[in-house]
Formats: structure tokens, C-alpha cells, sequence
């Protein structure tokens, strides 16, 4: 798992849950940048595939911490400030001695926990479609 | 013309608090929350996210909540939010074929890879209120396991053949939430403005050019409805990552030709995308946005939807309705000299007529 993948678990987590399995690894820090609320512009493709253009925004929180030298940068979706200081204690802990911990106690069940809602909506999703018959005409 | 007045802070104070007791309804009742909004208001908590163009569900559940239900004032209140909030950076354009679609139908192929999904639709319901709605005890879902067909664009399939015109290349799109729009407005801009639009405007514009008035003959080639992810380059790390996901609602319209002494007959593009679930707002976005490229497209035009000005200037339900419902502050001012007017018009009208005698 590297940095990218990482960052990309925690910044889709539900916050509860992030805020929860991160709390045993509230280390002390310095924030470097104190959680901010804000917004990104997201972007579409005309036609799916065609020139970009922007659709709308969505809210975000991102938070900078320094454990003891170690840079934590945590973005989430959403308005969550302990969300976001939580996401960058992870991101510095999963650089430094308690990275497999991290990856097991936070990341992989997160991770876990959103495959199975996936799947279970694209489960559902795949019993509403259509097979069609054929009706025999009777012509051969 | 409009003058300071005042007075009037202790009948406000009144009207506010009246105003609170009456979004609260009766006591007795349980109040509403967030959560019962964003999982039972769906379809309302998504328009107002498109409208007010920021993908939050709580925060547009908070909106509707406190104005009662209203969802232009909702729209309203989360336009004014999002001006508070600093802006962070744009994401990468998401990628809309890589959708877990919830549904997913086309209009123009029955057979086409991935299948026709239905997803939780109202198309075959038989629209009869249902007054057994608040009884308890939900038939179980069903579920088909096994691993899910990819889902191809089906204007993909035509792109094969050459059928369909290309998707053109572009480059920095405009952002009209940074620059006033400006006309004539090209497609990106076009598309913000009308993924932003009012659904009411955009289904009586789209429908106009069913009727006849800028006719583009569409098909529905594509409808899909799910989640996509959300990617964006975080400068201070120098790589992109997924800060979010979102569902959206995408409607790809295949309509009649167009071509050249040179180029072959081809189909042509219209395009719908919403934040949330608006699938309404995405078929009409789509007819919408084919019928203002008439003119690139060399096409007759004339008819409202393919004006412009008509259709981007009028379409966003805050600007229309803060102009609209401003004409019932006070304009005392204004209307004295229109007494003083109309008073002196009938005056010398009388006076006309005692000298004619």
C-alpha cells in the first residue's frame, strides 16, 4: 500500500468510523496547518470523454500535523475537522514504526467496510437488470 | 431607486421568531433530522446539491430543514454558504465511464454489454399513492452475486463505426462561480451554467424543443445513475489522490446529423450531467445543451432553447428569484412619483377637456 492508496482510503472514510479507529494513534504533534474547511471544484467531461468543464463543488477538510518530524496530511470529503486531524495522524504514522498496525487496525477494515457496501449495492443494482426473451415467431 | 428606511426591527424580530415556531411545527411532533432527510428526502437533497452546485448532503438536508421544505430558498442558502467557504483547487475531470452504476438504460440499443440495470427507478410504478407507504416491514431486496458486467459507453459502440461525432478536445474550462458569465458563452461554460440551471426551466426548455420549437430529434443513447470517484492533485504531496466519491447522473442523447459536402452524415451529441441522483435535470440538460450548438452545428435557429441568452440568463433559480421577489420590498419612493405622475396626467387631462368645452 503506498502513500497514494492510503491517503485515498482516509480521505473517503466515514468520519465516525475514521475518527474512532484512529484515536489510538493520537500522537502528540504540532498542527501545522489547523483544519480547514473548504471547497474543491469538480469537474465533468462534455460528452463523458470531451472537453472538461466544471460540474459543481464539494466540501472538503484538510489538516497538516508534524509527529515528532514526520509530515501528516490528511484531506477528507466533507466538513469534518477531527476527521481531517485524524487523517494526518494516520498519513505520519503510516510513514514511521507503526505503519502495519495502521494499515491493519485503520485502513483494511475501512477499506473492507467500503468494498462490501459497494458490493452489495451493485448486487442489487444487477438484479434490476433486464433479460430479455425472445418470443418464437413460428417462421422456420 | 432605493432609500434607507427604518423602523420595523421589532415586527422583524416577531416575524423571525413566529418564522422558527412554525418550521418547527407541531411540538408534539417528532422533530426532523439531517439523517431523515439525506435518506428519505433523497431526490430533494440532490437537488438542492445540484442547484446549489455543492455536493454535501447534510449541509442541503440543513438547508431544507430550515427553509421549511422551500427548495429554492434551500438552493439559496447553500449559494450563500459556498461563497464562505475558500476554494481548495480543481479536481481531475471524474470518469464517468468508470461508474458503479445503480442504473444504467439506453433508449437506443436493447442488447448492449453491461445490460439495461434498471437501479430503484419510479418508471414502472403505476403512479397510485400507496397508503400502506408508512406501514412497517420492507419486502427483502433481491440481490444477483456474482462479478459485474462492465459497462461500455454506448456511444462508445457507435464511435466504432464512425457513426457519432467526436467529443471534442478542450482546454481550461471557464468557471462562472470565478468570472461573470460572459456571451456568447462556449460548450464548458454552457455546461456549468446548466448543470447549476433551475430542473423546472430546463424540462419546460427541453420540452419546447420536443414540441417543435428547435426540434433535435434525440434518442436517450445512454442514462446512467451511480457513484464515481473523486480525484484531485494535492500540490504540497505532488501526486493526485481520491479525496471523494459522488453519486451523478449522466444522460447522453444521440440526435440527428449532421455533415458535410466532405465529412459523412454523423450523429450528433448532447450532454446531461448533475451532482445526486436528477435524472429528470439530466435528460433535459442534454436536450438543452444539443439544441444551443444549433449554430455551431449550421443549423436553423430561432427558437427559444437555442438562444443563449435566452436560455443561460434566465435559467439560475437564485438570480431569478432575488430579482422576482425583490419587487416586493418597499419602492415607496418609486411609487410616489408614479402617483405624482398619474395624478398630473389626469389633471391636465381634465383640464384639456374644460377648455374643448
Amino acid at each position: 500500500m503506498d502513500r497514494r492508496d492510503w491517503l485515498s482510503i482516509l480521505a473517503r472514510a466515514p468520519h465516525d468510523d475514521l475518527i474512532a479507529r484512529a484515536a489510538p494513534f493520537a500522537a502528540p504533534h504540532e498542527t501545522l496547518r489547523a483544519p480547514e474547511i473548504g471547497s474543491v471544484m469538480v469537474r465533468g467531461r462534455a460528452s463523458g470523454t470531451g472537453a472538461p468543464f466544471n460540474l459543481g463543488e464539494m466540501t472538503v477538510t484538510r489538516c497538516s500535523v508534524d509527529v515528532g518530524g514526520t509530515v501528516g496530511h490528511g484531506y477528507v470529503q466533507g466538513r469534518s475537522v477531527e476527521a481531517a486531524r485524524a487523517a494526518a495522524l494516520i498519513d505520519a504514522a503510516m510513514q514511521g514504526g507503526r505503519a502495519a498496525e495502521a494499515e491493519a487496525a485503520v485502513l483494511r477494515p475501512i477499506l473492507a467496510a467500503r468494498e462490501a457496501l459497494s458490493a452489495k449495492r451493485a448486487a442489487k443494482a444487477e438484479a434490476t437488470s433486464v433479460d430479455f426473451f425472445t418470443l418464437v415467431r413460428g417462421e422456420d | 431607486m432605493y432609500v434607507a428606511t427604518k423602523g420595523g426591527e421589532v415586527a422583524i424580530d416577531a416575524a423571525h421568531a413566529w418564522l422558527a415556531e412554525e418550521r418547527r411545527g407541531d411540538a408534539a411532533t417528532p422533530a426532523l433530522t439531517d439523517a431523515q432527510v439525506t435518506g428519505q428526502l433523497t431526490l430533494s437533497v440532490a437537488r438542492v446539491m445540484v442547484e446549489g452546485a455543492l455536493y454535501d448532503p447534510d449541509l442541503a438536508a440543513l438547508a431544507i430543514r430550515q427553509a421549511r421544505g422551500d427548495l429554492i430558498e434551500a438552493v439559496f442558502l447553500i449559494r450563500a454558504y459556498r461563497t464562505t467557504l475558500p476554494r481548495l483547487g480543481y479536481t481531475d475531470p471524474i470518469d464517468t465511464g468508470a461508474m458503479q452504476c445503480e442504473r444504467r438504460i439506453s433508449a437506443t440499443f436493447k442488447d448492449l454489454p453491461g445490460g439495461q440495470v434498471l437501479g430503484p427507478t419510479f418508471d414502472y410504478t403505476h403512479r397510485l399513492l400507496d397508503f400502506a407507504l408508512a406501514a412497517e416491514g420492507l419486502e427483502p431486496t433481491t440481490t444477483r452475486e456474482g462479478p459485474v458486467p462492465p459497462k461500455p459507453r454506448v456511444s462508445g459502440l457507435l464511435d466504432r463505426e464512425g457513426l457519432m461525432e467526436p467529443a471534442e478536445e478542450g482546454g481550461v474550462p471557464g468557471d462562472v462561480t470565478r468570472t461573470p458569465l460572459s456571451l456568447p458563452a462556449d460548450r464548458a461554460t454552457r455546461l456549468q451554467v446548466l448543470a447549476r440551471a433551475d430542473e423546472g426551466f430546463l424540462l419546460s426548455m427541453a420540452y419546447s424543443t420536443q414540441r417543435g420549437f428547435g426540434r433535435t430529434h434525440a434518442f436517450v443513447g445512454e442514462l446512467r445513475i451511480g457513484a464515481v470517484v473523486v480525484e484531485m492533485e494535492i500540490p504540497e504531496l505532488g501526486f493526485g489522490i481520491e479525496i471523494g466519491e459522488m453519486v451523478v447522473t449522466e444522460c447522453e442523447t444521440v440526435n440527428q446529423f449532421t455533415g458535410s459536402g466532405v465529412a459523412p452524415p454523423q450523429f450528433t451529441r448532447g450532454y446531461g450531467l448533475t451532482l445526486g441522483r436528477c435524472e429528470r435535470k439530466a435528460i433535459s440538460m442534454s436536450l438543452v445543451d444539443r439544441a444551443l450548438r444549433a449554430e455551431e452545428l449550421g443549423e436553423e435557429t430561432g427558437a427559444p432553447a437555442q438562444d443563449q441568452e435566452f436560455v443561460l440568463m434566465h435559467s439560475d433559480n437564485v438570480q431569478a428569484t432575488g430579482f422576482l421577489e425583490h419587487i416586493k420590498l418597499p419602492h415607496y419612493v418609486d411609487f410616489q412619483a408614479e402617483l405624482e405622475l398619474i395624478r398630473r396626467l389626469r389633471r391636465e387631462a381634465g383640464e384639456r377637456r374644460e377648455a374643448a368645452e
